[in-house]
Formats: structure tokens, sequence, C-alpha cells
């Protein structure tokens, strides 16, 4: 019944092209030239982007040995030579003055920020030294890692092979996670990073809170501003006036949380009205009548109290979606954690995808390829004695990824084992897991917290050992080989020195590895010894790739219509609008819905989302960045606060109902926000001392979030449950 | 020839990325820059309509700017450019007052400074930097002389205003709706 | 209704324009306070008219009085410039379309002129500097002689200090940008209140120093005697003083119609200039506007000096004081007001 994966199946077939993508163009990104002046040398260096997880290639220049500036790399398909806002502020990194400097051990309390500055060799064989009691103590499981971004790689092999299957990151349970599950639900298949999304030949995009645009990943954008340029009908559901909202031809200003609604009336239209794909829901779908019985009553007019919509409006916007169909795209959304039945929220947006055949299709879902490059024959790890502590007993069934919350509650309760170490790598914990009271506690019961970072970063503030990473834009990196439309592989080289005592991931794995008595599973001196034997391993020409910065493969067919075949990794090897697997777990089989919480009278919904500026609270040092956006301010419903007496740039506390306060933080008071909730952008309120520039300048999203709701399909911790109030600042 | 850039209001998303971009090309100092982003926003929830635009110096082709410059240091190049020569340059001031769009700006060293169109990649057939990495490619460089060009064609094709015109300064940028 | 956000926030330039601090107020107060007295004293030069026992030595005076003035404005000018060392640069070149070069220019000449005037008045202003180095007392009689000299100085002096006056406005109302500048009454409207507050400086000299012409030569002497002067004023008030007083109603009331034509021509203009003659309505200008400068620095030493040139009241410095205080207060506003205002308020 179950079909090979579609991406497995790349994998093989794709061995003989790799030879043919070698031979692309000759653009030598890598080079050195004078100026117009004839005095001024400037060196340019391709590598690719590390400000947010994207990895758009770029090309950085270096003008009489100072970094000058970066751009987007034209051989990339993921930038197509145009870095985003935030990329092309990324040497603002390297000239940070909050940057750590060499490797701090504490001296005071935890959380005090008090260190004393060490060696290499002294924090790390406090480390190996703490793991190993660890490993002696209570069996090397109980060491974990959080990571962020293709950073680290190298610390979880170190890890695998130190005997821990403990390493999870953010991206599952508190973003993506939800979404990845649903579709997979649903199509047997997630979206991947990045999203197989075809928003460039889409004639009609909807987003149900996704705020392209303001959530700046960049070929997303690229293609965005594409379809509107087409003239695709743009259908914007979303409490916010988002950027995007002010180029869809359709906005509908749904009440928040009440989005499965408004996607059950939306299928129950096109069903009803008998709008949908028959023949594609014929031959590929799987219980469609159970479905469209389960969904018979949820009419717009149904819908319409529940939404805050009108029936009309919804009703339009259906047709509007069936008369583009298949290139309609239902945009699955990125950071999906809101209101606890995210799951099934992004299933009922897979089943809408379904109904409209854009799955596979032209305009709606491609399926991708990736650059079939061997992986280093590392020693086989060891035999892992106990299982994954995050989703004891598969708690939740429907997780596919470790849950980061799930760690940490193993932390606090010691089941189904204890977890007594932590290594954070390039991601601020405190910001991006919800309730910050609970991380802090389980940080309490651990023998020991190493944090990897850049900057002394709120997470760092609590670490026993911090050890500083440098940047992007002085390191290797492992190798970019991510699923896309086409297959290519990306470099990560450095461009100039590390200006002090900082050294790449890699370097540290390694180190932290011999330390611990497994050098041997890094069989490798050097960096580029492991890079050029996995590139000339694949019979490609490492020096063509640090010449061009990328190295294109063929590429593959997109769409079913192409020749993709049209495989689903189901039980039923079909497109489950009813889910057998969901109804034996007992889950709904088809998505339902439920009204959400009511916050208390006089407290507004806290929403929050991204700017383009900035990546999650990574940025708010960059001096580049910081000069473009140096503080989040409160999106308040104009006529809302114009009864409370605000007005934009009066200062507002913000107060939930645990009664945890942050800011003070400026009010925007908009006529783009419904008047039940507030919205900013998240990141900022840093009660980190250490980044000057962002210290106390904003409010903290993550120190709202007290409350959140677990996703029982997944366990992802949903954060847009928690309400505030606004207490004027004196 | 006439250096004109054409700005498609309908694909900005008002990322900076322009504003990025040209603090480091043309090493723009911290606290300043030389283009930046509106938005204007119309009528109430939620029946609103959003304009946003990427601005910058207009480069007028009646620059009060220039006109009130004492020493010359303000200045039209070829191709209509208004430039600063800052070796000329007093920092008196008049010409920032002078200007309608608050295009220019007192650079710490003293001097009157501005957007130069990134001339000095105008020079060798570059656009400007702000063009050039806009991810929305909702920016156009070029020269309005010249009828085949991109911003010309656009202008022929698409309903386009300039900012303040009732200011009497004939701005090269343009903003299609 | 429109909201309107601007990511922008130059320093000096955002959120409202905060170029111009208290230097350049100064620079055009003391310019037109220099192009009054200039036009008067050329007027004496020409005329040898409103001469009596207490305002003559002032007239002479004026010229090395304006000399300090004037270098006091150029230095307040100069402490406003980003790049002071380029000065020069003003020097290399004449640009026909920037009243700033213009006025570059003008007070190029304005320096020989002044000199010549306090060259030609020397004797009588400063004697004992005349008779220290006799070359200047011997200079000053050769040019007295030369009525041909006078009298182009004494010209000289009315036209330039008319160009000065008026420059100092035009200076402002020709930066397009600012609609509160954009009316070409500002030049005029600058010159008046630079010869009312000329006038009403002649005149408070010639009360807190009542004969600086006696060779007395001693710096004590005169500052008591100016403090006993200042406590005890003078019963009578001389010929030439009258005088004064109603050269300065004068100056006082066109100068009012001016400021009432400068208002009404931007009221009845475009939307931008109705928005920024606003600024003088409402909001924090506008109490120093009409209680200031209409009030106390115009009204009230009409009133006043129309009431001592009749011998209602006894003649007193206070309006001569209110008079210049207001002439300063209308820079500063206009100045000030003037960054505040903007077209883009109007156009969003």
């Amino acid at each position: 019944m179950n079909s090979v994966s579609r991406r497995r199946f790349l994998k093989i077939s794709l061995g003989s092209l790799a030879v043919a993508g070698a031979s692309g163009g000759a653009v030598a990104a890598l080079g050195r030239r004078r100026d117009a002046s004839g005095t001024t040398e400037i060196r340019t260096i391709p590598t690719f982007c590390d400000i947010c997880f994207w990895k758009c290639g770029a090309i950085a220049s270096v003008r009489d040995g100072k970094l000058w500036k970066i751009e987007g790399n034209p051989l990339d398909p993921l930038s197509r030579g145009r870095l985003c806002p935030r990329g092309s502020g990324g040497i603002g990194a390297h000239f940070d003055n909050d940057r750590l400097r060499s490797p701090l051990i504490r001296v005071r309390e935890r959380g005090e920020e008090v260190w004393k500055e060490v060696t290499w060799d002294e924090a790390l064989d406090y480390i190996a030294e703490r793991m190993q009691r660890i490993k002696a103590e209570h069996g090397p499981e109980s060491m974990a890692l959080f990571s962020h971004g293709i950073g680290g790689n190298f610390l979880k092999h170190t890890l695998r092979a130190y005997g821990s299957p403990n390493s999870a990151a953010p991206s599952f349970a508190q973003c993506r996670g939800p979404r990845d599950t649903g579709f997979e639900l649903t199509f047997g298949d997630g979206l991947g990073s990045p999203e197989r999304t075809d928003i460039e030949n889409a004639r009609c995009l909807v987003l149900i809170g996704s705020h392209l645009g303001e959530n700046m990943h960049n070929t997303q954008v690229q293609e965005f501003a594409t379809a509107v340029d087409r003239g695709a009908s743009i259908i914007v559901a979303d409490p916010r006036f988002s950027v995007a909202a002010s180029k869809a031809k359709h906005y509908l200003p749904i009440r928040p949380g009440t989005d499965i609604a408004l996607l059950l009336a939306w299928m129950n239209v096109l069903v009803t009205e008998e709008l949908y794909d028959a023949d594609y829901v014929a031959e590929h779908g799987h219980g469609f009548d159970e479905f469209a019985a389960s969904i018979a009553e949820f009419t717009p007019e149904w819908a319409a109290p529940h939404t805050d919509l009108s029936a009309e409006s919804i009703r339009e916007t259906a047709r509007e979606m069936a008369r583009y169909r298949p290139a309609t795209l239902v945009h699955p959304g990125r950071r999906v954690n809101w209101y606890g039945d995210d799951a099934q929220r992004s299933r009922a947006i897979a089943l809408l995808n379904a109904l409209l055949g854009s799955w596979g299709r032209k305009g709606g879902f491609y399926t991708p390829s990736i650059y079939p490059v061997p992986d280093y024959p590392y020693p086989p790890y060891p035999k892992v004695a106990r299982d994954k502590v995050d989703n004891p007993g598969k708690r939740y069934p429907f997780a596919n990824d470790a849950i980061t919350t799930g760690i940490r509650e193993a932390t606090l309760t010691g089941e189904p084992y204890p977890i007594k170490g932590w290594m954070v790598y390039a991601t601020n914990l405190l910001q991006a897991l919800p309730s910050q009271e609970e991380t802090i506690k389980a940080i309490q019961k651990l023998d020991l917290l190493v944090v990897i970072d850049v900057v002394p970063s709120e997470i760092a503030g609590w670490a026993d050992v911090v050890l500083p990473e440098c940047t992007y834009l002085e390191r290797f990196e492992d190798l970019h080989v991510g699923p896309f439309k086409h297959p290519f592989i990306g470099i990560r080289q450095p461009v100039v020195d590390a200006p002090h005592d900082q050294k790449p991931n890699w370097w540290i794995a390694k180190r932290l590895a011999e330390k611990l008595g497994l050098g041997h599973y890094y069989p490798w001196d050097d960096i580029e010894d492991y890079l050029r034997f996995r590139i000339e391993d694949g019979g490609l020409d490492y020096e063509e790739l640090k010449a061009k910065g990328i190295l294109i493969g063929e590429d593959e067919p997109l769409y079913f219509e192409d020749g993709v075949p049209a495989e689903f990794d189901t039980p039923s090897g079909k497109i489950e609008f009813y889910s057998e697997q969901l109804a034996e777990a007992g889950f709904d089989p088809v998505p339902r819905y439920t009204p959400p919480d009511e916050g208390p009278p006089g407290s507004f919904r806290l929403l929050f989302g991204r700017s383009p500026v900035h990546t999650f609270s990574r940025t708010q040092t960059n001096p580049l960045l910081m000069d473009v956006m140096n503080e989040n301010v409160l999106w308040l419903n104009h006529g809302v606060a114009k009864q409370m007496g605000l007005r934009s740039g009066d200062r507002v506390t913000l107060r939930n109902a645990d009664g945890v306060a942050t800011g003070p933080l400026p009010v925007k008071a908009t006529n783009r926000i419904r008047h039940d909730c507030v919205y900013m952008v998240h990141g900022f309120g840093t009660t980190a001392r250490g980044l000057t520039r962002a210290f106390g300048r904003g409010a903290s999203t993550a120190r709202m979030v007290t409350r959140y709701k677990t996703d029982p399909l997944m366990g992802g911790t949903a954060v847009n449950v928690n309400f505030v109030t606004l207490e004027k600042e004196a | 020839m006439r250096h004109a850039m054409v700005i498609d209001t309908r694909l900005c998303v008002g990322c900076m990325n322009c504003v990025v971009a040209c603090k480091t090309e043309n090493d723009v100092p911290d606290g300043f820059c030389r283009d930046w982003i509106t938005e204007t926003v119309r009528g109430a929830f939620p029946h609103v309509r959003l304009e946003i635009r990427s601005e910058r110096c207009n480069h007028c082709a009646n620059p009060p700017c220039v006109y009130c410059c004492p020493t010359g240091a303000s200045h039209q190049t070829e191709g209509g450019i208004v430039a600063v020569s800052k070796e000329k340059c007093i920092g008196c001031k008049a010409c920032m007052a002078a200007c309608p769009y608050d295009a220019r700006f007192p650079h710490p060293d003293g001097y009157a400074s501005k957007c130069t169109f990134c001339s000095h990649r105008v020079a060798v057939g570059d656009d400007p930097a702000c063009v050039s990495v806009c991810p929305t490619h909702c920016m156009h460089f070029g020269d309005l002389d010249d009828p085949s060009s991109e911003v010309s064609r656009l202008l022929v094709s698409r309903a386009h205003y300039t900012l303040l015109p009732e200011a009497g300064t004939r701005p090269h940028l343009f903003f299609l709706t | 209704m429109i909201e309107y956000v601007n990511h922008r926030s130059n320093p000096g330039i955002d959120p409202t324009l905060h170029l111009w601090g208290w230097e350049i107020p100064v620079y055009l107060f003391v310019g037109g306070l220099v192009a009054g007295l200039m036009i008067l004293s050329g007027y004496h030069i020409l005329r040898q008219q409103w001469d009596d026992e207490r305002t003559r030595g002032h007239y002479v005076t004026a010229p090395l009085l304006s000399l300090a003035l004037l270098t006091v404005g150029m230095v307040a000018l100069f402490l406003d410039l980003g790049n002071k060392f380029y000065v020069w640069r003003l020097y290399l070149t004449f640009e026909v379309t920037s009243p700033m070069s213009w006025g570059s220019w003008i007070l190029l000449l304005v320096y020989p002129v002044l000199v010549a005037s306090a060259l030609l008045t020397l004797p009588e202003s400063l004697p004992r500097l005349a008779r220290t180095f006799p070359i200047l007392g011997r200079t000053a009689r050769a040019l007295s002689a030369r009525p041909g000299f006078a009298h182009a100085t004494g010209f000289g002096n009315i036209v330039l200090g008319v160009l000065l006056g008026i420059y100092t406005g035009v200076l402002l109302s020709t930066l397009a940008a600012r609609p509160l500048w954009n009316s070409a009454l500002l030049g005029p409207l600058f010159l008046l209140s630079g010869l009312s507050t000329g006038a009403a400086l002649l005149h408070l000299l010639s009360h807190l120093h009542p004969r600086p012409d006696r060779d007395d030569g001693a710096f004590t002497d005169a500052v008591i005697s100016a403090m006993v002067h200042w406590l005890r004023p003078p019963d009578a008030t001389g010929q030439g003083q009258r005088k004064l007083e109603h050269a300065d109603n004068s100056f006082l009331t066109v100068e009012l119609v001016l400021i009432a034509l400068y208002l009404i021509g931007l009221l009845s203009s475009a939307a931008a200039h109705q928005q920024a003659v606003g600024l003088l309505f409402s909001g924090p200008w506008a109490w120093t506007f009409w209680i200031g400068v209409i009030g106390l620095g115009i009204l009230l030493p009409l009133a006043l000096q129309f009431m001592q040139a009749e011998r209602w009241i006894r003649s007193t410095i206070v309006p001569a004081l209110l008079v210049l205080a207001g002439g300063f207060l209308l820079r500063v506003i206009i100045v000030y007001a003037g960054q505040e205002s903007h077209w883009f308020m109007a156009a969003q």
C-alpha cells in the first residue's frame, strides 16, 4: 500500500544528473577587482546567508580588506540574485559590538550574567568533564541539543556520537510542525523548507493569517510579487490588514481563532455547489463521501456569526478559488502554532487544496527535487539504549519530529528519564519556547547548560558555559542541499576573519568530540577536507563550487501533468479526505470547528508576527537592522484607541491574564486591525543586558505567552491564546 | 539623457531592503538614511487601502535645493542627477530647508548628503543599489529620453504620479498605481 | 481619515525639520537691526537730520555699533555652518539664484561702507581714539572734506541697508519647501522690522547714555551717569528722541500692515500655506506670536510711544526694549514655525 516517498525516489533517480549539472553557467562569483578609481581593491566571495533559515545564495564584497556589502548570488535559485533586507544587513552581524568575544564560564547564579573569560581548552574541558559525568550517572541520552539552522549539523553529529538521540529545533513544535502534520495526514508528505508552494504560477492565492511581505521568506516574497504583477486573484483572511491584504482582491477581516469555521464553509460551498475538481478527487481521493457528509452542515450562513464575516463574502471567495483551480494555492503558512487545533486547521487547508486539485499541479504545490550529494562516511553511531525523550509513548501520535517542549518537560519531571544537560545552539529558547517560567525551572534542574551563540542572548544569560561562535561571514558550513524546484548545492565560506576568539560550529563540535574521546567520528582534519570529500565523491568539482557558490542540477518534472507520479504516502495511498488513522487514534477524521476561548472583558487577544528586517530575537543587536527598526509597536484599532484615550506614539505596558507585564512600547493606532486583538512584531523586549542596542527596547511577545495550548496530534505549542490589557505609561 | 526611477506601488511590500542596501553600498552613517519607506492608509477598517512607497531624492528637473545653494556645491549632472560636491559644501543647510521631500540630511561630517542615484554604479551601467536588490522587482531605473527604455515604456502604459507636483519641482521619481 | 507613516528618522530632518537653532534667528535679527541702523544713519549722513544733544552722538556711533553687531551675527551664522572651514567657498562663486550667495556678497560690501561711515564720524564718536592715533583723525577730516565721499557713504548705507534688510527675509521666502516662508512680503516685513528695531536701539541708547558726545573720556563715569539716568530719566524728552519715536511708530505701523498682508496672503493661498499659517493661529507658536510679537512687540510700544510723543506720559526705555524683543521674537517664530511647516501636511 505504502508508496515510495517522492523525495527518496528522486534521490535515487538523480544520481546520473550530477555531472550534467556541474557544467552549468560559467559565472564566477569569486573575484578580485579594482574600482573605477583604481586605488580601491574589491574582493567578492560567494557564500550563503544565515540571517534566517532560508539560506539564500549571496556574494559578499570586501573593500580594501573591510567587509563592505553582501548581495544575492544570481546563480542561486532561492535568492535569484536578490537578498531580503535581513540578508543585505547581514554584514552588521560582523560589526556588532555586542558580540561574544571569548568563551565564558559562569561564576555567579544562573541568569545573573556574571562570567569569567576562559580559553577554549578550559571551556571545552569543562563541558566534556560534565558531559562524561552525565553519561556515567544518567546515561548519554540525558544530554539534549536544541539547535536552529544548518549550523547545528556538526553538533548533532557529536551528540549522536556521544550517544544521545535527543535533539530538537523550535521550528517544529513552535512553528511549522502542525502544518506538516496536517499535510502529511492528507497527502502523505509535508511541505518542507522552502515550502513546495508554486506561488509564482498561482492564479489565485489564498493566505490565511500568512503575512508574506512582512514575513520575508525571500523566494516566496519574490514569487508573491510576481503573482501580484501577473494579476493573480489574492484572498487574504487575517484579523489584521496585512501588507499582503493590501495587495488582495478580497480581504476577509476574520475573527481570530475561527479559521477552521471559514475553511469548513469554503469547502462546503465547493462541495455543495459542485465547484471542486471532481476528476482529481475521484482519481486521487479517499473517503470523499464521508468527508462531504461531515461538512454538509457547515454552510457560509453557519460560519458567518463565528467568523464575523458575511456569508456572501465566504461564498464569493470560495467561487473565486474554484474559478482558477487547479492553479489556486491555499498557502499552508509557516508559523502556525496558534490555537491548539493547528494540525487540524492545517489539515483543513490541505483538504481545501485537495478539493481544488492544487496538490501536484502547476500554480499549486510542486514536487521538489534534491541534488544527490553523498553523506560523509562516518563510523556508525553507538546504539541508543533509550528512545527519544520528547514524545514518550507516542503521546502525540502524529509528531514526526522532535518536540522541544517535550524535552523541556522531561527535564522538569525526570520522566520518562531525566535530562541533565542542554546544549543550545543559535536558538534563544527564552523567546522561542512558550512559558519562560517553565524554561527557567527546567534550566534549574540541569547539571550543564552550554550555549553556543554569536551574541549574549537571553538564553546565554542562564548558561554555565557560553561559547562564542563566529558569524556566518567568518566560517565554513556544512553544504546546503535543500529540496526545491531546481536541485542545487550551496557553499558557505569565510569572507573575513573572526574579529576575536570566536570559532566556527564545526570546530567546536569537532574539538568537543575529541575532548570526549570521540575524535574518530571526525576522520577529517579541516572542514574543507569534509566538504571536498562530499563534493568530489558526488563527482563534482569542489573548486567550481567555491568559485560560483552554487551548483545547479538538472531540473526534474515538477507537476503531475509533467509526469510526476501521483503517489501519496498515506495509509490508503490516496489523498485522505476522511482519515481512518485519525479516527483510530481518537481524533476527528475530518476537521471540526471549536469556538476559541474568550478573553476577560477589556482585554485583547495578543497576536504577533514578523518584521521584514528582523529574524526572531536574533537580529536586534545588528547595527544595520536596528538602524531601520529598533523597537516594535503595538497595533491597536484606531476607534478603540480613541475610546481609550490613546494616540499613536503613546507608550503602553502590556499585562496578561497572569499579571505578567512587558514593555512599554509605543501604540500604533491604526485602521489596519480588528477591535478585539492587538498585534506586535516578535523578538523585541530582550532582558539580556549584554545586548546593548536591544536591551529594554520594545515589548516581548514571549513574556506574554505564559499560557499555551498543546496540539493533541503532534505536540505543537499554540501561543495565540493569551490576552492582554494595556496600561498607559504615566 | 534623463535618469529616472519608476516604482510600482502595487508590488512594493515595504521590506526596506532598498534602505539597507543603500546604507551598505554608500556607507550611509549610523542613524541616517538616503531612502525610506512611507505607508499611507486610507479608509476605516476593514475597508482600507494601503499604499507603500520607497522614496528618496526625486532628482527634480527643477530642483529648489540647487537654486538656493550659495557655493554651487549642489548641482545637476549630465543626465539630471542632483548631486552635492562635498568639498564645496559649507553646510549652510539651505538646500535641506528648500527640499519639499526632506530628501537631504546633514552628514555628521558637516556637509549635505543625499541619494546620488548611485551615480558610481550608473556610470558603469549598473542599476542603483536599491533597484538592484529589490526582491519584488518593484523598482526600475532608466533613461526617460529613450522611448524604448523600461521606464519610458512603463510610464506610457501605466497610470502614475509624482510626489507634490504642486511644489513645481518636476520629479524624476514616478510611482505606478 | 488618512494614516501616514514615514519610516525615515534622519536627525535634523524628522519628525519635523529642526536644522536651524538659535544662531539663525540671532543672525536674522541682528542683520535686520544693522540694516535699520544703516538706513537711519545713512539718512543722517545725507540730511544731518534729527540731531539734538541727546541723539546726535548715537547716529555717529551707529556705524561702529553696526560693525560690532554685524560681527556678532556673522559669528552666529558661522557657528551654524556644518563645514566651517569651507566658508571661503562663498566667495569663489556668485550663484545668481541663491539669496544666500547674494547675501554673502552684500555683506562683503556692507563692511567697507560701515568702515567708511565709521571713519567719517570717528572724531565725534570716539574722540580719544582719534587723538591717540592722529592718522585716523586726519583721514576722517580729509574724507569729510570731500562732500562727494560723505554723500556716497550715506547713499551706500541706505542702499545696502535696504538690500540687507530685505535679503534676510528673501533668504527664507525662496526656500520653497516651507510654506510658511513662501511669501514675498517676508523681505519687506523683515526690512521694516529692522527699521523699527534700529530706531528703538538708537532711542534706547539715547536714554541710557544721554551724552555720549561729551568728551569726559572716563568709562566709569559714563557707566555711572548712565545708571543715574536709568534711575532718574530726564524730565523732558528731546527733540531727536521724539523724532525717533515718531519714526519708530511709523515703522511699526507699516510692519503691522505687512504682517496682516502676509497672513492674509498665506490664508488665501494653497492648502499647504493655509496649514502652515495655521501654526500661527493655534498651537504653541500662536501664543508667542499674538501676545509676544503683535501685542507686546508692536501694539503696546506703538501706544506707549504715541503717548510719550504726545507727552501724556514720561518717556521711558520700555517701548524701545519691547520693540527689540518683539523683533527678535518675530525672527524666532518665523524660523522655528517655518521649519515645522511642510507641503506634506496638506498633501496627506
